[in-house]
Order: C-alpha cells, then sequence, then structure tokens
C-alpha cells in the first residue's frame, strides 16, 4: 500500500499549481470567470500545452493518464485556484470518445473544445429520464430537445448529445454551428450553456451509450469531487489564517474555543471527503465505479457545504464581500453539489444497494 | 393554556388581510417573491401606503403617530405582510433611530425628525460597525472632536446597508479616548449631504449592492446632532439592540420560504416523478416544516412573556439563532430543488423563453448565498450564544 503520488504526477501537480497561482491570480480569475466568455482562451491553449488535457486520457487514446488519479492530480489544482476553464467539459468528451473509439488527438491539445449534453430540466440527473429524440435522416440523424446546463457548452465547437434512439441511450455529434446555443456565467463564474436541438444534424457514435455516459458522469465525478477537495483545503487554510489574525475583544478570534473546535471539525470533514475521493479515483473504471463515485460525491456535498457555510460564518461580514476570495471558493464548493448528481441523488443509489446480499 | 387568537386578534388578522390584499402593488409583491432586486422607489411606495393606513411605525407609541398594537398584533400584522409578498419594513429609521429619539432625544429633535421618517423625507442608515469594530462594537475608532458648535469627525464606518439611498447616517463616534471603551461614545446624527463624506460600494458575493463603506474626512456637524448625553452613546446602542425584538425570529419569512420550496417541489421533476414526492427531497422539507411550527410556538411564546413583563428578555436571543438558522436552511433547499438549474448567474438568462424552472426561481441561488448574512449580523450568532450562556445559564 502506499498513499503517495508517483512521480509523473507529483510534477504534473506541481506544474499545474504553479501555473494556475501564477496565471489566474484572484482578480483575473474573477474577471474572466464571469466575463464572457466566462473562461481564459489564451490561458486554455497554456494549459493544454502543460498537458493537462492529455493527463485525463490514457494511452491508447493519445494521451498519458487516463485513471482516476491522473483525473484527481489535474482537478486537485483546479480546485485551488477556482479555475474557471472548460477542463470537466473536455474530461467528459474524452471519456465518450474514448468509449466510442473516435479519434482526440484535437480535444487533448485543447484545439477543439467540446462539451457534454446530457442533462434536462426534467432529467437533471437521471440517464432514464433523458427525453431528448433522434431520428434516422437519409444517412445520418438529426436530433431534437433541449439539454441544459451543458457545462462548457457556452465555447464548444463539438457537442456530444445524448438522445433517444429506437429506445435506446445513444450518442451523437453535433457541429455547435448547427445548434441554438445560448451560453451564460454560472453563479460561481465558468460558463454553461442552454443548447436547443430542433432536428439538429447529428453523427451517431455510440449506438448504445448508457455504460459509457455512466463511466463519463463516474469520472466527471472523480474530478468534481478532488476539485472540491482543493477548493476546501484552501478555503479552510485562508480561514485557519483569518482566525490568527483578526481581533476582537482585544484578542485574535482564534483564541474562542467555539471556533477552534469548528476549524477542527472542518478540517475532519475534508479529511473524510479527501479519502473517500481517494478510493472513489481507486475505483474508477472497475466494476463498482459508480458505487464509489455515489458514494464520493454524496459526502462531499455534505462536507463541501459544511466548508463552505462554516468558513463565511467563522469570518464574520468579510466573507460576504465579492472582494474577498472565501466568497468566491464558498460559492463553487456549494454549487458543485448540483453538478452530475446532488447529495440525495447519489445518497438514493446507494440506499438501493443496502439490501443487496 | 389557550393557542388561539382571541376573536380581536382575528378580527385584526381579517383587517390587515383585507387591507393588504387592496394595496399591496402588484408589481412590488412579484419582486419580492422573485427575490429581485427592490428598487428605493419600490420601498418608498410601499412604506407611504403603510403610512397612509397609519401602519408604518408598528412599533411606535401611539403619541407619536404608532398604532398602539399589542405585540401579538404586531405578530400578526408582520405574519400577514409575509403572506402579501410585502416587502419587508427598513428597520433604520423606524425600528432603530425612531425608538431612540423618544427615548433620548430632545422635544426638538423628535418633533424634527419622526414626522420625517414617517413620510420618507429622509431615508436612514446605521454607521455602527467600523473595519475594527464588529462583534466588539466599542472598539470603534471614529472620532468626533467638538470645535465650538460643531462636531469634526473623522474615521470610517463599514457595511452600512442602503447607504446609498441614504439621506442621514447615525454615528457611533469616539469621543473621548481617554475614557474606557464603552464610556467615551456618542450617539450623532450626520447628514449625508455633507462636505467630506464619501460612499463607496461594497458588492456582496452574489454580485449585489446593499452594502456600502463610508469614509468621513473632516466632516463638519450642528453639535446639536448630539442624542442623548455626550459620552453615553453606548447605552444608546445597547438600548436599540435589545428594544425591539418582535420581529427577530423571522417567522413570517420562514413561511414565505416554506411555501416557495413546497411549491417549487411540485413542479421540478426528479426520477420522472415530481421532487416533492422524493423521498430524501421530502424529509427535508418535513424538518424544516417541523421546526417552523415549533418555532411558531416559541416565538409567541416570547412575545407573550415579553407583553406580561413589559419588555423582551435576553431569552430573546434564542429567537435570533434558531429564526435565522430556519430561513437559511429553507433558502438552501429553494436552491437544492432547482438542481442544475440553479447555476445562472441572475441576469444571465435574459431569454424568458430558457428561463429554467419556474420563473420565480432566476434568484434561489443567489437568495442562499446573500441570506447567509443573517446569522452574521445584528449580533452574529456566535455572540447570541454568548449573550445565552451569561445571561441565561450564568456561566
Ligand atoms: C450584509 C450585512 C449588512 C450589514 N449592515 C450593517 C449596517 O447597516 N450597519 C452596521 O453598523 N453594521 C452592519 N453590518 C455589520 C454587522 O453587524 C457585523 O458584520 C457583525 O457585527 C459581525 O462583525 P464582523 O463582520 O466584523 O465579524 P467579527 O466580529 O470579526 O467576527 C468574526 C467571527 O468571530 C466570531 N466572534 C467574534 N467574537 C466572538 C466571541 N467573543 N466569541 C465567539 N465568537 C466570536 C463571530 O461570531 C464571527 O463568526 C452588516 C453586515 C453584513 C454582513
Amino acid at each position: 500500500m502506499d498513499f503517495n503520488l508517483t512521480e509523473d504526477r507529483r510534477m504534473l501537480a506541481d506544474t499545474l499549481n504553479r501555473f494556475l497561482a501564477d496565471q489566474y491570480p484572484v482578480e483575473h480569475r474573477n474577471k474572466v470567470a464571469y466575463d464572457a466568455p466566462f473562461h481564459d482562451p489564451a490561458k486554455w491553449e497554456q494549459l493544454a500545452e502543460l498537458g493537462a488535457l492529455f493527463a485525463l486520457a490514457p494511452e491508447a487514446a493519445g494521451g498519458f493518464g487516463g485513471t482516476g488519479f491522473d483525473i484527481s492530480v489535474v482537478f486537485e489544482a483546479m480546485g485551488r485556484t477556482l479555475n474557471p476553464e472548460p477542463v470537466l467539459a473536455a474530461l467528459l468528451a474524452s471519456r465518450l470518445l474514448s468509449a466510442a473509439d473516435e479519434d482526440q488527438e484535437a480535444l487533448l491539445s485543447g484545439a477543439t473544445k467540446y462539451a457534454v449534453g446530457f442533462t434536462e430540466i426534467d432529467a437533471p440527473y437521471e440517464l432514464d429520464q433523458i427525453a431528448a429524440q433522434a431520428a434516422a435522416k437519409g444517412d445520418g440523424y438529426t436530433l431534437s430537445g433541449r439539454k441544459s446546463t451543458v457545462y462548457g457548452g457556452h465555447v464548444a465547437d463539438v457537442i456530444l448529445v445524448a438522445a433517444q434512439l429506437n429506445g435506446k441511450l445513444a450518442l451523437f455529434e453535433v457541429k455547435a454551428t448547427d445548434a441554438n446555443i445560448t451560453g451564460y456565467a454560472m453563479m460561481e463564474g465558468g460558463g454553461a450553456a442552454e443548447v436547443l436541438l430542433d432536428d439538429t444534424p447529428a453523427r451517431l457514435l455510440l449506438a448504445d451509450a448508457t455504460a459509457a455516459l455512466q463511466d463519463a458522469i463516474d469520472a466527471g465525478i472523480v474530478a468534481l469531487c478532488a476539485e472540491a477537495v482543493g477548493a476546501m483545503d484552501v478555503t479552510h487554510a485562508i480561514t485557519v489564517d483569518y482566525l490568527k489574525q483578526r481581533k476582537q475583544f482585544g484578542v485574535p478570534i482564534g483564541k474562542f474555543q467555539v471556533l477552534q473546535h469548528r476549524a477542527v471539525d472542518m478540517l475532519t470533514e475534508i479529511e473524510q471527503a479527501r479519502s473517500i475521493t481517494i478510493k472513489a479515483a481507486a475505483e474508477l473504471g472497475g466494476n463498482e465505479a459508480s458505487r464509489y463515485a455515489s458514494m464520493a460525491k454524496n459526502m462531499i456535498g455534505r462536507a463541501a457545504r459544511l466548508i463552505a457555510e462554516e468558513a463565511i460564518q467563522m469570518h464574520g461580514g468579510i466573507a460576504m464581500t465579492w472582494e474577498y476570495p472565501v466568497s468566491h471558493y464558498a460559492k463553487r464548493l456549494v454549487m458543485i453539489d448540483p453538478q452530475l448528481g446532488d447529495t440525495d441523488y447519489h445518497l438514493s443509489r446507494i440506499m438501493a444497494q443496502l439490501d443487496a446480499a | 393554556m389557550d393557542l388561539s387568537y382571541s376573536a380581536e386578534d382575528i378580527a385584526f388578522r381579517d383587517e390587515v388581510r383585507s387591507f393588504l390584499a387592496d394595496n399591496m402593488p402588484k408589481h412590488i409583491s412579484d419582486t419580492v417573491r422573485s427575490g429581485g432586486d427592490l428598487t428605493k422607489a419600490m420601498m418608498e411606495e410601499w412604506h407611504a401606503i403603510l403610512n397612509s393606513r397609519g401602519w408604518l411605525a408598528t412599533i411606535w407609541p401611539v403619541e407619536f403617530g404608532g398604532p398602539g398594537w399589542s405585540p401579538v398584533q404586531k405578530h400578526i400584522f408582520e405574519e400577514e405582510c409575509c403572506r402579501a409578498y410585502a416587502p419587508r419594513i427598513l428597520p433604520f429609521g423606524l425600528s432603530m433611530l425612531g425608538p431612540v429619539l423618544q427615548k433620548f432625544g430632545t422635544k426638538e429633535q423628535q418633533d424634527h425628525y419622526l414626522p420625517r421618517i414617517l413620510d420618507g423625507t429622509d431615508w436612514w442608515c446605521q454607521g455602527y460597525s467600523e473595519p475594527g469594530a464588529g462583534s466588539d462594537l466599542a472598539n470603534l475608532k471614529t472620532r468626533a472632536v467638538r470645535d465650538g458648535d460643531e462636531w469634526v469627525i473623522n474615521g470610517q464606518k463599514t457595511w452600512t446597508t442602503l447607504g446609498q439611498h441614504a439621506d442621514w447616517i447615525f454615528c457611533l463616534c469616539r469621543t473621548n479616548p481617554e475614557a474606557k471603551a464603552q464610556e467615551g461614545i456618542s450617539f450623532i446624527l450626520v447628514d449625508m449631504k455633507t462636505p467630506g463624506i464619501e460612499l463607496r460600494p461594497i458588492k456582496l458575493i452574489e454580485g449585489g449592492h446593499e452594502v456600502n463603506e463610508v469614509f468621513f474626512t473632516d466632516v463638519r456637524v450642528p453639535y446639536g446632532n448630539l442624542v442623548g448625553q455626550e459620552n453615553k452613546g453606548w447605552t444608546i446602542a445597547k438600548y436599540l439592540l435589545t428594544h425591539e425584538r418582535t420581529g427577530i425570529a423571522g417567522v413570517g419569512f420562514s413561511m414565505q420560504a416554506l411555501e416557495e420550496v413546497k411549491a417549487l417541489a411540485r413542479k421540478v421533476r426528479r426520477n420522472g416523478k415530481p421532487l416533492i414526492q422524493d423521498p430524501l427531497f421530502a424529509a427535508r422539507v418535513a424538518q424544516a416544516e417541523i421546526d417552523l411550527e415549533a418555532m411558531k410556538i416559541t416565538n409567541l411564546r416570547m412575545l407573550f412573556k415579553a407583553q406580561q413583563q413589559g419588555a423582551p428578555g435576553p431569552e430573546t436571543s434564542i429567537l435570533k439563532i434558531k429564526g435565522t438558522v430556519i430561513h437559511q436552511e429553507l433558502k438552501d433547499l429553494a436552491r437544492r430543488a432547482l438542481g442544475p438549474a440553479a447555476a445562472p448567474f441572475p441576469g444571465h438568462v435574459t431569454d424568458g423563453n430558457l428561463m429554467f424552472g419556474p420563473a420565480d426561481s432566476a434568484h434561489n441561488a443567489a437568495q442562499y448565498f446573500n441570506y447567509r448574512k443573517t446569522s452574521i449580523y445584528g449580533g452574529s450568532n456566535e455572540i447570541q450564544r454568548n449573550i445565552l450562556t451569561k445571561t441565561m445559564l450564568e456561566l
């Protein structure tokens, strides 16, 4: 047993942490995260050049990583600086392209941006409720329906869309220029889009895509959990630092035992969250990947809310301001919950397995 | 023991309800319902409507223009206002400065300022907190020095809610730096148009502008703007904090929030069914409803006790702690119910056709974040616990 990162991954982590900290100081991050296109296109290219996207795919697909631990290294670094680049979209798409045996050089080099559309308003988390429909037309297909909160959809060149075809959930490729796309900033910065499909031409990638979509979601969950761990770490560190600096009643507020204990409770939950994320990363790609992904996402949902709320409360008014970074960390931490299944959704998946032999 | 309202209370409730039904402007209640930004004009319009009925200064004694309601009637009024999606009455002039002037002000001050609060001539803001004086308010540094028949004020206030609309600010200033922290403070009224005042907006977590920093550089105001005695401002500050606690539990707002969550959970779908049928989500809502049902009675019990004793006791800190936590939980549920559709930054999805979920819910995430403030301001929930520890537990 060894809980250390391999040498390669440690180097990747160091490189990314340095690059992201240098290139996205808070003010710059907040500016690009909220002004269209809700990320920094020039830095996106540099990030890709560093190999951040190649790390997300296995060698067979042209990358140099693709395991749960490669993914968590990249996203923990993203979380530490609240990075708004559409890397989650690239990860989800890469998993699907791998499953479909499609070339993904353009994705991994950052040249072509992908996004994945499976979420719908009435099916925010559940693959089996997806309503978008595919129809055969000539040699190809057309799609109709609406995909909601498509992460990175606002800047994507290509959107991979899940739609019903002959009673199965199939996967299609749609050119962004063929769809009706409305982008917007998210509450915590970064972008997403509503994608309207109306007899939109599409290319079939997988006729039966449920397993591939589930794998993409599991990988995405590992990514989000690692991102949350990174963001929680930083939030906690800033909070503890503030407890030492801020004086009221003539003493640093960190001298008040009630705040000390709560800072310790935060630490405990972060360690638990880190552990379950490691477990989910280790299981990714295996038979029980979804089970551990669900456990991780449930625990992250609970921990991230606690860290966000306690960090604000223990700071007092200052953390309610846009200018103070903790407010942005708190927003990201809370808004990770409804991405790829929230606390309750994943709890119900674990509950459904309780009685199994 | 009898939990029911008296016949008079019920008649009163019906009277309030029908007044609100007839007079609540729809553009205002719609804004409140959707969690959108109330403009200055909307707040002034609503104050004027209540004032025309004599129901604006609900907590003022009759001789100053109050309606002379019992605590239970005040509670009924607040509950009905929430039911009708009326805006909160701004507290700064009506619940804070008004009672202070009534108790500590001179006859001239009362005659001059109180009618102007009622008719909306003066919009007040509260200048207590400073960067170094939050929970530890007595640590405030803003200095007021007497110069003949004037005060010269230098320093900084912060967190000044809606100061951008204000005509006047009431300030706690240090007037005797030699005395012990609490003993050298005075309560001074300052016209916001006085030269030397600079107001800078603070953007809040969800992007809104409701608080400000206010800087004072050689700001000169008449000596007569002092309220009460020089160096006795702390007494006034404390009076203000303990005086009026009827609405502190925010029961009406939580009832409003609970109804919104239920309505939303009936519309939103999860696993092919309305979300309200999801056992995990339903459990969260049911628990919040149970907490709120208990809080309604806790609130009434404390109101009743205050009515009997003539003044609220320290136990009302319980209302602040639990009341804010329940409301925050409900705001969390409203955000949670939307799932990913809570994602858009408010105002970014302007195309009505693209609005996700019920249009009323576009601000749910923003509101959840904004309402983290309620457990921080007005004496943080930690400070409330300290008060209870000392006064109730005597630890
Ligand atoms: C949205 C908003 C609006 C506001 N509006 C106004 C306004 O209009 N006018 C005005 O004057 N002020 C206003 N305030 C200021 C508000 O009253 C202060 O934020 C509050 O008093 C807390 O002070 P602080 O923010 O400096 O936090 P601090 O006092 O620095 O507290 C930081 C943390 O330490 C904790 N703490 C402090 N002392 C103790 C202790 N002894 N034991 C245990 N824990 C402790 C606090 O509970 C908190 O968790 C507003 C604040 C906000 C956020």
